[in-house]
């Protein structure tokens, strides 16, 4: 069977639930407003803090008077940072942060204070009164800047100037392969980056309950609007000096993360010290300037890139650097620098690729995960570079994607294993249902000025229109845990209870994307059973085994498999009592909507409630664990192999059509057409809206969020002024699923939430030129960067609109890694045919 | 300085003392534990907290108590009525329009507002007037779809417009 039948093999299977469209099961509470967020919640006695933030962009901390403000009636608590002095941060690897600074701030928005008091009236007193005496520091606001200047140390993790990761790699023979070449192109791209901007602020209330009995004093619980409560749990335990068991942490319902909500934060370690001083209830919200300032939010990358290709289109060789701007911490910055290189090879095959990354510490707020965490930037320059080629060549550019697909089944050239890919089918939907050819075809007869009807029409306006297209690959979770350990990546317990309720625990969290009905429908479908007897408790590390996190779009992939994994020890259970009782052979039983039928005789029946109640009579008490982790042999054996690996890939592909002023720079996006390879949709409904959803946001940074600073201040901190794309913006989206099994996925699913966002920037981007025949190689494409860039073509000042150079260091200040991926591989593939599949996965 | 008002919230008259400068988003939610009423952002931007004063949505952020006690106050708890949702509510919690589910409360109200200026609203309507309430999960295309699916349901018959249309109310 070639490696393309393998992909399609795959059997239907009749679910009655999996592939259904049907309401979450908390859309209810949604849209009746008993939905409790973090902000939501009122406990007896508690009081509100805030945090007072740093002036300055970079600036030694001489004093702090707070004795003023401590005088107020109705302050309770004030710390500094000599009161948490430990230091954290979501990476073992990066530990730079600290709740609230010590001698030095190092953007404009770096906690320095923390108070708390009866009400948020008080607060606003109290927060003038406090002095804080700064020596400012020279501000670094850039990477050109940062590189220029290692004399202004920002951050200590920075072990040259300030330079706090650089990487470098050789997959294969980079030189051979440019050698093979009939073209090489050299472009640089820049991507300005951008904040999450969820609707709810982050918020969270930490309740300390003393108790004199116990050593350690008590036990701290934290309700906190996150992503990853796990992480959050360990790292406030660190600081705080309380050991993971008597911190609690959980996650109420999450009123939109896309990345921001990933990293422990100092509001969080603050509320639980504050209460832990004050022994009352401690809410800290934030506003929604403070989320602009402790952002997390993707990472300013500027890019060059240089790619050989043979006259046909195919690719000889890649060459990829990139910059990030990191602000002034770590945060996941160092798994960013590498997913800015790690995913070229996943969607196109690279015979051979050499990745240079490097992040520089910079004073403004940290950058972190945003939705497509480091493979946005690279794949829009991918994207729009290839673009380029293909127009060099004479090649239709869907034609020189579709010649360099990369296979299923097959390892990439940097070790990582691919399994299941519709990329082929989502290309050739994207095109068909966009009517991409007819839209060139007449385009350039347009051009050629043979049509008469169009062409007449066209001569009066300035508007023009263009089509773009773009493709891209995500992982669907993170093969590498964030701290290093062989433990399971996601567990899952299920309780029978003999009135024929079932409670599924897990600690998935569900920030809006639905992790938490796909659990319910999973463990229906496998147990037969209708959704509505299940009762779920989610994203609480007291009570649910642990999920590391919404992030990585990991959640549907590993929980589902360990969702699957429990039920189906409790379905052997109850099949095996059922069994005897109808006088079958277990093998002839199947469950579906509370019933458990004999296949042969769908006559002979045992009701759900009847089969738990027989098994509880025969075992004992019903509950079961499942528990997934990542296959081994999915990556290469180099350092830094971690990042990239995913037990399976999903891919998109996008056509953008916009309509462009030529007078003005006007950018309309009129319409996306975004194509996703799901695998197999668990609810088409989420699905469809996971890709809607990351095709607005992709739209939205494509054109107008921006990413300013003034003085070292972020220069437009409110919804008002940072364009979000209202109604009236957001082009129409037309939303197509692909749906090919992945072997390993449950029930053959793979992610949605992030792969979808990738490919629209670089297909508006496409689209511009299409349509004016300029290029704006950064990001975001605005009405005046268009303008200018028209403008220069006009002047004769080349073709658009180019970031400038970076000058790069040489020697790259790390040391190279050659990796060849050829033996790997075949041990690898070997390895993995002969290791049984995880516990869980089909 | 607090100061003794009244208010008729959902059909529910109530005295309270509020402080003079708290905003009624923060009486709803502080003092009134009515906290289906969302904040994006307290500064009139994001819409989360839009509640229909007299039938007209209106951004409770910017809006003072004092100056809505003659008003019919709507939020979003007072929505489903005698145990049974808006259509808007059933189509919003059916075909995927509330995804985090935080622009909801404010999306529903205006979308309620909208359904009684335009019950059979166009694409371009519907765009105009929820253009002042901002969702980042969906991109809007489930939520034009909910209201267009409810607009259907209420004209054949089964659910009557819940209070009568009065002036706008501008903010």
């Amino acid at each position: 069977m070639s490696k393309q039948e393998q992909n399609r093999a795959q059997p239907v299977h009749p679910y009655t639930i999996v592939g259904t469209p049907r309401a979450k099961v908390d859309a209810y509470a949604k849209v009746t407003g008993r939905a409790v967020y973090a902000d939501d919640i009122l406990l007896p006695r508690m009081l509100y803090g805030r945090i007072l933030r740093s002036p300055h962009a970079h600036a030694r901390i001489l004093s702090i008077d707070t004795s003023r403000a401590k005088k107020l009636p109705g302050v309770l608590a004030i710390i500094t940072g000599e009161d948490l002095p430990q230091k954290f941060g979501i990476l073992p690897s990066s530990q730079d942060e600290y709740a609230l600074a010590i001698d030095k701030v190092r953007y404009v928005g770096d906690p320095v204070v923390a108070i708390a008091a009866l009400d948020p009236d008080i607060l606003d007193e109290a927060i003038k009164l406090i002095q804080v005496e700064y020596e400012l520091l020279p501000a670094l606001m850039s990477i050109d800047e940062a590189l220029a200047h290692p004399e202004v140390k920002i951050n200590d993790e920075a072990r040259i100037g300030n330079i706090h990761k650089a990487v470098s790699y050789e997959f294969g023979e980079i030189e051979a392969g440019f050698a093979e070449a009939d073209y090489i192109r050299e472009d640089w791209f820049y991507y300005e980056g951008n904040n999450h901007a969820p609707l709810e602020a982050h918020a969270c209330v930490a309740q300390w309950e003393p108790n004199p009995s116990d050593p350690i004093g008590g036990k701290l619980t934290l309700w906190t609007s996150t992503q990853t409560p796990h992480y959050v749990h360990r790292e406030l335990s660190k600081v705080l000096g309380i050991p993971q068991s008597h911190v609690r942490v959980i996650a109420p319902h999450v009123g939109g993360g896309f990345g921001g909500k990933s990293d422990p934060f100092s509001h969080e370690i603050c509320a639980s010290e504050l209460s832990r001083r004050t022994g009352r209830p401690v809410k800290i919200t934030c506003t929604r300037e403070e989320v602009f300032l402790l952002h997390r939010g993707r990472h300013p990358v500027k890019m060059w890139i240089k790619t050989g290709v043979r006259r046909d289109g195919s690719l000889t060789a890649m060459h990829f650097r990139s910059f990030l701007d990191g602000g002034a911490y770590g945060s996941y910055g160092i798994a960013s620098t590498y997913y800015t290189g790690a995913l070229q090879t996943v969607t196109y095959t690279l015979p051979c690729y050499k990745f240079e990354g490097m992040r520089l510490f910079t004073n403004k707020p940290p950058c972190g995960p945003k939705r497509g965490h480091g493979t946005t930037q690279p794949r829009y320059a991918v994207e729009v570079h290839l673009d380029k080629i293909a127009f060099d060549l004479g090649i239709d550019p869907v034609e020189l994607r579709r010649r360099n697909l990369i296979e299923p089944y097959s390892y990439t050239v940097n070790g990582l294993r691919i399994t299941s890919c519709a990329l082929g089918e989502c290309l050739d939907r994207v095109v068909e249902r966009s009517g991409w050819n007819s839209f060139h075809a007449d385009k350039q007869i347009v051009a050629a000025g043979l049509h008469a009807e169009n062409g007449a029409s066209s001569a009066v306006t300035t508007v023009k229109r263009g089509m773009g297209l773009a493709a891209s690959s995500y992982i669907c979770g993170a093969g590498k845990p964030i701290y290093w350990n062989e433990l399971p990546h996601s567990a899952v317990q299920i309780r029978l209870d003999r009135s024929g309720g079932v409670t599924v625990y897990c600690g998935a969290t569900d920030i809006g994307q639905g992790s938490t009905s796909i659990l319910a429908y999973i463990v229906a479908e496998e147990l037969g059973i209708q959704i509505g007897r299940i009762h779920l408790q989610t994203a609480d590390t007291a009570l649910t085994p642990v999920d590391l996190g919404s992030y990585s779009s990991r959640v549907t992939f590993m929980a589902g498999n360990a969702a699957i994994a429990a039920a189906r020890k409790l379905k052997e259970q109850l099949f095996q009592v059922a069994a005897e009782r109808m006088q079958v052979s277990p093998e002839r039983l199947y469950a579906v909507n509370d019933v458990i039928y004999d296949e042969d005789d769908p006559g002979v029946t045992l009701s759900f409630e009847h089969a738990v109640q027989f098994a509880e009579a025969r075992f004992g008490a019903l509950v079961a664990a499942g528990s997934y982790t990542p296959p081994e042999g999915i990556h290469g054996d180099y350092k830094g192999a971690g990042v990239g690996p995913s037990p399976a890939y999903s891919y998109s592909t996008c056509v953008a059509q916009v309509a462009v002023d030529e007078e003005t720079g006007e950018i309309v996006v009129e319409k996306l057409w975004l194509a996703h390879d799901v695998g197999q949709s668990i609810n088409p409904l989420l699905v469809a809206g996971q890709v809607e959803g990351g095709a607005y946001m992709g739209y939205g940074e494509a054109v107008m969020e921006q990413q300013i600073f003034r003085k070292g201040r972020h220069k437009i901190p409110s919804l008002l002024d940072y364009k979000l794309a209202t109604t009236l913006d957001t082009p129409e989206i037309e939303t197509i699923l692909v749906e090919i099994p992945d072997r390993e996925g449950p029930f053959g699913g793979k992610e949605a939430g992030q792969g979808p966002l990738n490919p629209v920037i670089p297909a508006i981007a496409n689209a511009v030129y299409n349509a004016v025949g300029v290029r704006v190689d950064e990001v975001p494409i605005t009405s005046d960067k268009v303008f200018k860039a028209l403008r220069n073509q006009s002047q004769g000042k080349g073709m658009g609109l180019q970031p400038s150079p970076i000058e790069t260091p040489s020697p790259w200040p790390t040391r190279l890694i050659k990796w060849q991926p050829e033996e790997h591989q075949s041990a690898m593939k070997r390895q993995s045919d002969h290791t049984s599949l995880q516990e869980g996965v089909l | 300085m607090r100061e003794l008002i009244s208010l008729q919230v959902n059909g529910e008259r109530r005295e309270i003392a509020v402080l003079q400068h708290h905003t009624l988003l923060e009486v709803l939610r502080e003092d009134m534990g009515l906290i289906g009423t969302k904040h994006g952002c307290e500064l009139g931007e994001c819409g989360a907290c839009t509640v229909l004063i007299d039938g007209m949505p209106v951004l409770s952020c910017l809006a003072l108590p004092i100056e809505v006690q003659a008003c019919d106050i709507l939020t979003i708890e007072g929505l489903e009525q005698n145990g049974k949702l808006h259509p808007l509510q059933e189509t919003f919690a059916e075909l995927g329009a509330a995804q985090c589910g935080y622009c909801t409360p404010g999306m529903l109200l205006a979308g309620v507002a909208l359904l009684r200026k335009h019950p059979h609203p166009t694409r371009e309507q519907m765009k105009e007037y929820l253009a002042g309430n901002l969702c980042r999960c969906t991109g809007y295309t489930k939520i034009y779809e909910a209201v267009e699916v409810a607009a259907q349901r209420m004209s054949t018959g089964e659910e009557q417009p819940m209070r009568p249309e009065v002036e706008e109310y501008h903010v």
